[in-house]
Formats: structure tokens, sequence, C-alpha cells
């Protein structure tokens, strides 16, 4: 029985079992719901918990052991001598599943068994046929890796003969158990909230637990670059000099100078002007203006960045230079921190306005008309009250686009380039780390070089940096919150 | 027209959208004397408060009609500064809404904005005597940088008080300012609108009879977006003209 057909059969068993629950909670009291602790909705629900979820545990488990299990035998059988120089223990096994799974091909196209076995034996015979169904094996195969194969596949096979048998059973007895127990007394509603309760917990774990894996993830893979690069170097060199010969100087200072350097002309663009858009829009602008302009930034804010990306190769670029760096003598440069910066900036302006328009809008009414009604103006409500009492969520919107500002890479690629360095002058081409880790993982790379996996190290940097940063929003918050609820 | 009315209400009528919520309101506000406006919850008595300060104008369903004078000029009139009317007559709310500064800077706040001192010093005694005035000085006294909403509800009132008063008006407009206070803060507000009563009018709202027969000296009572009666406090309690005041007072509607 294949997985989805056992997935099937367990789904049905469990829709039949809610019914013969209900059923069977109804019969218990003839018919009148009042005596029955929960629902009968709640007793069919509770006992199709009872024959679906453990069944369900069970042959998740079992697929996930099973080939741990079968790898770890069938492994067994290749013996040293298999192994050609140069090729690992790991190589062959591959080869080994390769070939089971050719075999399932050839069953698939109406080879019996006894067929099959005389391939096995044959090894040659069971190449060229493995061909003619268009699955290549670059070497001749071993008789040893044949027989793998083939015991392979029948561990395979009785393996999910008794996954079926041992879930289906697990089901039934589920079933009869809570069947047994429902009476008038039993207390399904508890059980369905205990499951949902579960089911939610095991949500959020989802959430937690891959966060933990991608820091881990992150974590050992720099480690290991670490022990190929001298971490002193790493962060303190002044020089990201690349080398896929060897001998490469991965500085991380001129990545992050790049970085610190467009977020912050990114920020100075984004953060007045979003700030005064969202003002305008919650305190001065007519209900139509508002009703017209709040969708139109919010598909502004959709626009995926590398479209604005070409508008600062193309537009934003050539613009700078003609007019500013040319005439100031800053250099020539078409791409430049000063057009990647300006351009992130305009990508972030509805960001920043929309959501610090959402926060100025929840600084209750009362407020305003406390100090109107004081005969303050308009804009010394704004910026004496409304301003100040909406300050904690502005400065976490803030930070927030200061995340996606230092996460942002398209729009560096096209606007301010990929050549590292550290300048102070805003219309030089300059880099960042997202650039770079994109571009040290791209192309031919092998994957235990210190120049493909500084991109870990330049990952975790960057994460720590975010958190840190995200860290800071949260003491600002919480110190305006004290002061002012 | 009485010619020691502070200001006068003609004729007003509000909308809120379709909701006529107030219907052909006159009212004179006297000079020096205190206002009492009682009547069933909704009446519209916080709409014609908020008619004389212009307070409407922030609410954008809410249309004013009618004539409203304050010293003679139509304070609806497009000349009038809505901002420089709020300054002359403050207003108190119905629920206490101190502003998430400290306490010395939500009283400093209407003379700061409007430059009424010339000094530190002087703001300092402004914010003391209005503090005093408001009854809640001794409380607060020592911890005049704290931040204004951590004071309990009461106190919050106070401090709103307070505020009203540092910005020196010359009619004061309190929505129930007593709803959230106990009987011995009610009873020290009560005691400054008495003693307000000497520089400027007062006009509050109020749901206990009790209070507007005590501190008021003139009494108003609406219902239904209507105003009923209007006249001597000591009438309105003791001799009601329409069947309505009498049994609004005596506690037969409500
Ligand atoms: N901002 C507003 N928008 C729409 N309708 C309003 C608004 N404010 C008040 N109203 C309506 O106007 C009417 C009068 O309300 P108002 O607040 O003046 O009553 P009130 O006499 O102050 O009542 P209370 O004693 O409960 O404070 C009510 O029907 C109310 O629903
Ligand atoms: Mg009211």
């Amino acid at each position: 029985m294949t997985v989805g057909l056992l997935s099937l059969v367990l789904l049905g068993l469990s829709a039949l079992s809610f019914i013969l629950g209900r059923q069977k909670a109804l019969a218990s009291v003839k018919g009148d719901i009042r005596n029955l602790h929960s629902l009968p909705s709640y007793c069919g629900a509770g006992v199709a918990l009872f024959t679906g979820i453990p069944a369900s545990l069970l042959m998740i488990i079992w697929l996930l052991v099973q080939p741990v299990l079968i790898e770890s035998h069938v492994t067994d059988m290749i013996l040293p001598e298999d192994i050609d120089t140069g090729s690992t223990r790991e190589l062959v096994m591959s080869d080994v599943l390769r070939i089971a799974k050719g075999v399932d091909v050839l069953v698939a196209r109406g080879a019996d068994e006894a067929e099959i076995t005389k391939l096995i034996n044959n090894p040659a015979a069971l190449k060229t046929r493995l061909a003619d169904a268009r699955i290549a094996l670059a070497a001749d195969i071993n008789p040893h890796v044949a027989k793998a194969a083939a015991a392979y596949r029948t561990k395979v096979a009785t393996g999910n003969n008794w996954l079926a048998v041992s879930t289906l059973g697990l089901a039934v007895a589920g079933f009869l158990f809570a069947l047994m127990q429902v009476k008038s007394t039993f207390r399904a509603r508890n059980v369905v909230e205990a499951f949902v309760r579960v089911l939610l917990i095991g949500a959020s774990s989802v959430a937690v637990l891959t966060t933990l894996g991608i820091i881990l993830s992150l974590v050992f893979e720099s480690w290991y670059f670490f022990q190929l690069y001298p971490a002193k170097n790493f962060f303190f060199s002044l020089t990201w000099a690349p080398k896929f010969g060897g001998g490469s100087d991965l500085g991380i200072w001129p990545l992050l100078w790049g970085t610190l350097y467009v977020s912050f002309i990114a920020l100075v663009v984004a953060v007045p002007v979003g700030l005064m858009a969202a003002i305008y829009l919650s305190e001065y602008a007519s209900g139509r203006v508002r009703s017209v302009t709040k969708p139109v930034l919010e598909v502004l804010a959709g626009i995926p960045s590398i479209v604005y990306g070409l508008f600062a190769l193309m537009t934003v670029g050539p613009f700078l230079r003609d007019w500013f760096a040319k005439p100031l003598g800053l250099g020539e440069s078409l791409s430049s921190v000063m057009t990647a910066g300006v351009v992130m900036g305009i990508m972030l302006i509805p960001y920043v306005s929309s959501l610090s328009d959402d926060i100025i809008n929840a600084v209750p009414r009362a407020l305003r008309d406390g100090s109107y009604g004081l005969g303050a103006t308009q804009s010394e409500t704004v910026k004496q009250v409304v301003f100040p009492a909406a300050l904690p969520g502005i400065v976490g919107a803030i930070l927030m686009a200061a995340s996606r500002a230092i996460g942002e890479t398209m729009i560096v690629v096209l606007g301010a380039g990929a050549a590292a360095k550290l300048s102070l002058n805003p219309f030089e081409a300059m880099t960042t780390v997202t650039v770079k880790i994109v571009s040290q993982l791209t192309g031919d790379t092998e994957f235990s070089s210190p120049e493909t996996l500084v991109a870990f190290a330049l990952g975790l940097t960057l994460f720590v940096f975010t958190l840190g940063l995200n860290i800071l929003a949260l003491y600002i918050v919480r110190k305006y919150r004290e002061q002012y609820e | 027209m009485d010619e020691r009315a502070k200001m006068s209400a003609r004729r007003v009528q509000v909308y809120y959208g379709t909701n006529h919520a107030l219907k052909n309101v006159d009212v004179d506000i006297l000079d020096k004397t205190v206002t009492a406006f009682i009547g069933p919850s909704g009446c519209g008595k916080s709409t014609f408060l908020r008619c004389l300060n212009r307070m409407n104008d922030t609410v954008a369903s809410a249309r004013v009609e009618g004539l409203i004078e304050m010293d003679g000029r139509n304070i609806y009139d497009s000349r009038v500064d809505p901002v420089q009317l709020r300054a002359k007559v403050g207003m108190v709310f119905q629920k206490p809404n101190p502003f998430p500064k400290s306490i010395y800077d939500n009283v400093a706040y209407g003379p700061k904005i409007h430059g009424l001192t010339r000094n530190k010093a002087e703001l300092d005694e402004v914010v003391e005597s209005s503090l005093r005035k408001a009854a809640l000085w001794n409380e607060v006294k020592d911890r005049l940088a704290a931040p204004g909403t951590g004071l309990s509800g009461g106190q919050q009132q106070r401090l709103c008080i307070a505020r009203a008063v540092a910005t020196s008006p010359e009619v004061l407009l309190m929505d129930e300012p007593c709803s959230a206070l106990d009987p011995i803060a009610t009873a020290q507000v009560e005691e400054l609108i008495d003693e307000l009563r000497s520089q400027f009018s007062v006009v509050i709202v109020t749901h206990s009879m009790q209070q507007a027969a005590r501190v008021s000296q003139r009494t108003a009572f609406f219902h239904l977006g209507s105003l009923v009666e209007y006249g001597e406090t000591g009438t309105i309690f003791t001799a009601p003209n329409d069947p309505r005041t009498e049994s609004y007072i005596t506690g037969r509607i409500g």
C-alpha cells in the first residue's frame, strides 16, 4: 500500500469514526442531548481524533526512521573492496538507491519479478535495461551493488507492508478504545480542547524551531569558516579581496561600511519624507484624499525591489553622476552609494509612511481634543502631543525600515555596484554584505573553501546585527512606554 | 439679550450627519456666573458645550447652525480664529485626557504655546498656582517630572482642570468634571469652581442635581436635543415651569 493511499484510508477511517462516535453519543442518551457532557459533534470529533492522530503520528515517525534503518543495513552489504579508489561509501550508496529506483521504474513498465531477479544476477544486462529506461549510470554495476539494490527494494517493500498493517491496526485500536468511552459523561469537549492546544503549540514551535535551525546552520558553517580563516582577519582586516586560488583577504569592514552607508542614506531620505507624509495623511488630509492615497501607498510598498533597482540603474545613477558627481569633482562612477541609498530611501518611503500612519491614527482622539481645547494649532498638537505619544511605535517602524535597508540586495547590485571599498565619498561605487553573500555563493564554487564559507560568517554577522537593532527597538519602545502610559 | 451676557447662543442647531442632535437652543452665559447644564444622557449637553469653543469643528460629520456670540462677536464668523477662541474658552473633558508628558509639562502646555509667561520662574508660578487651584498641588509637588498618565483617574481629571485653568481662559467649559472623583476631591473642585467665578464664567455639565444646586447660579435643562428650561438655579430646582424639568429633577425621567 503506498503512503498516499494509506493516508486516504486513515482519513476515511477518521470520518467514519466521527459519524459512529456521534451516533453512539446520541444513542447513549436516547437523542436528548441535554444529558450529554459534550455536544454529539464533540464526541464524534473526540473519537475521530483517537482514531486518526496516533496512527498518523506512527506513520510519520515510521517514514522518518525506516529509510535510515534500511540504509544502514544495506550499507553493510557493500564490502570495502567494492568501493573504487577515489570514491566513497556514500557515493556507492547513492548508486544503490539509483539502481533501486530504476528497478522500480522497470517494474512499473511491466517487468515481472522473475525477470528482475535474472537482471540482478547479470549486472551488465541490468545496466543496458536501465539505460533503455533513461536511467544512466556512470560505471559498470558491481554485482554486490546490484544485490544491495535488490535487498534495499525488498526491505522497503516489507517495511511498507508493516507500516500499513501497524498504522491501520493502531487506528482501529484507537477507534475501539474511544468508542468504548463514549457515554453521556464522556468529556469529549476537553479532549478536543486539548488537541487544539497541542496543535497551536505545534504551529508556534515550528516557527521557533526553524529560526533555531537557521541560526544553528549559520553558526556551524561559520565555525568551519573560522577554522580555515582566522577570525582576527575577518573582523579586523580592512580589505576585501577574495581570490579563488587561495590567499584571499576577507575583511568584513568594507562590506559592513557599505551596508551602513547605504542604509544611512536610505533612512535619511525615507524617514523625514515618510513621516511627514504619514502626518499629512493622518492629521490633515480629508477623508477623500486619504481613501485614495492610502491604498496607493500600500501598492507602492509592494513593488519588488528589482524594479527600483532598474530605476536606480537607468535614471538615478546617470542623473546623480552628471549633475552632482562630475560638477563637484567627486568621480565619474555610474553606480554609487548615493544612487543606491536614494533609491532605497524612495522604496522605503511608502513603507515608513504606511506603518507610521497606522501608529499615528492609533493615538486616541481625546488627546488631540485636549490639545485643541487649550487653543493649540494643528501643528502644535502634532508636534507636542500626537508625535510624542506615537514615538515608540514610530521608532519601531523606523528600525523595521532599517532592517529592510540592511537586508536589501537588488538595489545595491544595480545601484551601487559590487566593488568592496572603504571610502567616504558617497559618489563612489561600494557594495554591501548581502551582495557579497550572493556573489560568494553563486557560480562554480566548492563548499569547503574559505571564499565560499565566508558567506555564512557574513550572514551570521548580519543576523546578529539586525537582532541587535531589534533589541534596541524593543528597549526604546519599552522605555518610552514606561514614561508615557 | 441680557446685558451681562458673556456668551449668547440663538437658534443653535447641530447635526451629526443626518442626526439632528441639537434643536433651536437659546442660552445666555452670564459673565462671572456658574451655569449648570443638566439633562438625561444623550440629550446634547456635551454637544452644546462643544459649540461654545468650536470643538465641533474637529468632528468631520458635525454641522452647526445658528448664532453664537462672545462679547458681542459671532464666534462662527470666518474672521474668528478657532484656535484663539479656544484659548479664551477653555475646556475640561468628560474623560480625563492628560498628555503623555510630565505633570509639569501638562500644566505648562497652554501657557507655553500662548506665550503667557516671560521666564521659567513665572511659568513655575503659574504651574504651582494652577495645581493648587485644582487641589492637586499637595499630591504631586514632589513628582512634577513624573508622567501625568501615571496618576489615578481622579488625579488625572484634576490635572486636566489645572491645565485648563493655567491658560487663564475667560470662560471655562467643564464636561462632567467630577464624574471620576471621590467626594473629597469633588468638594475641592466645587470650591475651585466657586473661586473661579470671581474671575470668569464657568459652564459645568453634571449628572448630579445636588452638584448643580450647590455650585451654579443658572441652570439649563436639556431633553432630547432641545433646551426645555433655563433660569435661576433656585427657581429651576424649587419651582420649575415645565413638567419635564420637574420629573427629571425628582428622578422620574433619566
Ligand atoms: N462625534 C459624534 N458623531 C456622531 N454623533 C454624535 C457625536 N457626538 C455625539 N453624538 C450624538 O449626539 C447626541 C448628543 O450627544 P452628547 O454627547 O451631546 O450627549 P450628552 O448630553 O453629553 O450625554 P452624556 O450625558 O451621556 O454625556 C447623541 O445622540 C449622540 O449619539
Ligand atoms: Mg456628555
